[in-house]
């Protein structure tokens, strides 16, 4: 009978069959992969062969003196976004749902999605240019009396423009999900409201604003599943040899060991803890969430 | 009638004025870099604030178009973004049907596609895979291994879920195989929604550049993004663009500063995403990609 059935749906498992096989290869064999952490793994002996080391590679990374300083970065650049990358795009959503006017919210839409589409080389390109010593930003300054700024090769500008990019990139694609959760209030309490008298602040602050709570505890509790990683592209590329002590995020960390140094089993060591940290943060954000009468993720 | 009091204006005006300013700080840097892609020399080294150039110069894009290094990333981008997006398609759309009909064993196949979201290997051991299955300083590592997102998956099976029964159960009484249903009726059916996908499909690819960092070592196979992080970033323009002594004569004859020629470079990599953007924003404004707002 099952058999039958199988039979029956032979082209849908043919179909099936080379997704399977994707999803098998490189999304499950590197879950196995993970065993090299607590190996060390050396490219002849492959996966299987390489001699088991136990927690070596875990006891390196608590022993290491680099560990407090990239732990800091990373945690410094999710608090900066955090603060006001992630409360901009609340705040460009309720400006939006503010406008009468279709069409010029439809301009302002199509302009401030735009740079979610272009690569972060187009971006960090254009900030190299823009905050250069040759550019505007900097002229700008001089004409006005003032020093030029090194922005480029500062270490405090370093994670307030990695914020900066991130802010000009994604606020406004940020705010699709919170004009989704918008448009679903009811316009009757708006209509009500108006006739007790509220006038327009009083509207976003007690009817607006409070339709938004289930979506912003949702955000971030996935947020907290990510406060370790950061933007390797963009880190990447903005990173230089002034800059990489306050620079250099987990993320970095783990791509020049791994990759870089060929360091395979720590790098895969270092991976492994973070991702068990940010299974375990949001796993309690969740929680947490639930406890004070949110609905949370799961 | 109902009028709006003094507040209410100031209110809306005040809105109307941040909403302008954001946007023209979001259009800005594109602005920016077009004007000093078309800057002569003399402009962008002496003029401070430069918004508007003395004379629009072609000298940038002639070096960039010089050059072989950037005209080859083009060449192999573009078939990257072509052979990545059919491939995508063909894999995300042939599984996402099958997991859309009540095959046995489709709630396994799920689990497993959804636990993707909650865990992975990480950088290291994918680069790892990948480096056995053969495919590094290949374009097939930008191609296979990313060639289907669980979350468009998901998406997708979901629209064939949608595709009502009946259509399907008058095919198989009137003969049709399982083969004919898939291209027969639920392709068709399907494509302004497999139309929207591919769309995200390419501007991701054309995009790619960590993993062709990764994966392609040897420098005559890389990719636009990785050329363009070579010419801007690094500031290697004499090494990429200049390999031929006249090539780079020319350079010094015309004083082309590396800016100008970064921000063209920039800006050729941009227009595909630009003469792209209303047909994809079409498709995320119909809300088909809520789903997939992080990918």
């Amino acid at each position: 009978m099952y058999i039958a059935k199988v039979w029956k749906y032979r082209f849908l498992y043919l179909l099936l069959l080379p997704g399977l096989i994707y999803f098998i290869v490189y999304k499950y064999l590197p879950m196995f992969g993970l065993v090299i952490a607590f190996k060390d793994y050396s490219a002849f002996q492959g996966f299987m062969d390489s001699p088991w080391v136990g927690l070596r590679h875990f006891r390196t990374i608590f022993d290491s003196p680099d560990m407090v300083r990239i732990f800091f970065n990373t945690l410094y650049l999710n608090a900066l976004q955090l603060l006001f990358a992630f409360p901009a795009g609340i705040v460009m959503a309720l400006m939006l749902n503010e406008v009468k006017n279709t069409v010029f919210k439809r301009t302002v839409q199509s302009i401030v999605y735009l740079p979610h589409f272009v690569s972060w080389i187009v971006v960090v390109s254009i900030a190299l240019t823009v905050l250069g010593s040759e550019g505007i930003l900097n002229s700008l300054l001089e004409a006005l009396g003032f020093q030029p700024i090194n922005f480029l090769t500062s270490p405090n500008w370093f994670m307030p423009l990695i914020t900066l990019e991130g802010m000009w990139k994604e606020t406004g694609w940020g705010t699709i999900i919170f004009l989704a959760a918008l448009s679903g209030i009811n316009p009757n309490l708006y209509e009500a409201a108006v006739i007790d008298g509220g006038n327009r602040w009083q509207l976003i602050r007690f009817i607006t604003l409070p339709s938004l709570r289930g979506t912003i505890a949702i955000l971030l509790i996935l947020q907290m599943g990510h406060v370790l990683d950061t933007g390797i592209e963009q880190i990447l590329l903005m990173v230089n040899s002034l800059t990489k002590g306050v620079g250099t995020t987990l993320d970095l960390y783990v791509f020049q060991k791994g990759i870089e140094g060929a360091d395979y089993s720590f790098a895969t060591a270092f991976g492994l803890f973070k991702s068990l940290i940010g299974l375990v943060l949001i796993l309690g954000a969740n929680r947490l969430a639930k406890k004070v009468g949110e609905e949370g993720v799961f | 009638m109902y009028r709006k009091s003094l507040s209410e204006k100031t209110f809306d005006g005040s809105i109307i004025l941040l909403l302008v300013l954001t946007s023209l700080l979001m259009l800005f840097p594109f602005y920016y870099m077009i004007v000093i892609s078309f800057s002569s020399y003399d402009d962008y080294m002496r003029h401070g604030v430069m918004l508007w150039p003395k004379q629009w110069v072609l000298d940038a894009y002639r070096s960039i178009f010089e050059s072989r290094a950037f005209v080859r990333s083009i060449g192999s981008t573009v078939f990257v973004t072509v052979a990545g997006t059919l491939v995508d398609l063909i894999m995300t759309s042939s599984m996402a049907y099958a997991l859309s009909r009540d095959i046995p064993g489709r709630k396994f196949f799920n689990m497993m596609v959804v636990f993707t979201f909650l865990f992975g290997g990480g950088m290291i051991p994918t680069y790892l895979i990948i480096k056995s299955t053969g495919l590094i300083d290949t374009y097939w590592a930008l191609i296979v291994p990313g060639c289907i997102s669980a979350f468009n998956l998901i998406i997708i099976r979901q629209f064939f879920r949608g595709i009502p029964n009946e259509l399907n159960d008058a095919a198989l009484i009137d003969g049709a195989s399982e083969v004919k249903i898939f291209v027969l009726i639920v392709l068709p059916l399907s494509k302004p929604v497999l139309a929207a996908f591919s769309l995200f499909y390419a501007v991701g690819h054309w995009n790619t550049f960590f993993d062709a960092i990764l994966y392609l070592n040897d420098s005559t196979k890389w990719t636009l993004q990785v050329v363009l992080r070579q010419l801007v970033i690094l500031g290697n323009v004499s090494d990429t663009l200049h390999q031929s002594p006249e090539a780079r004569m020319t350079q010094l004859e015309h004083q082309t500063p590396p800016e100008t020629i970064g921000m063209a470079a920039v800006l050729v990599a941009t227009i595909p995403i630009l003469l792209l953007y209303p047909f994809l924003q079409k498709h995320f404004a119909k809300g088909v990609m809520l789903g997939s707002i992080k990918g």
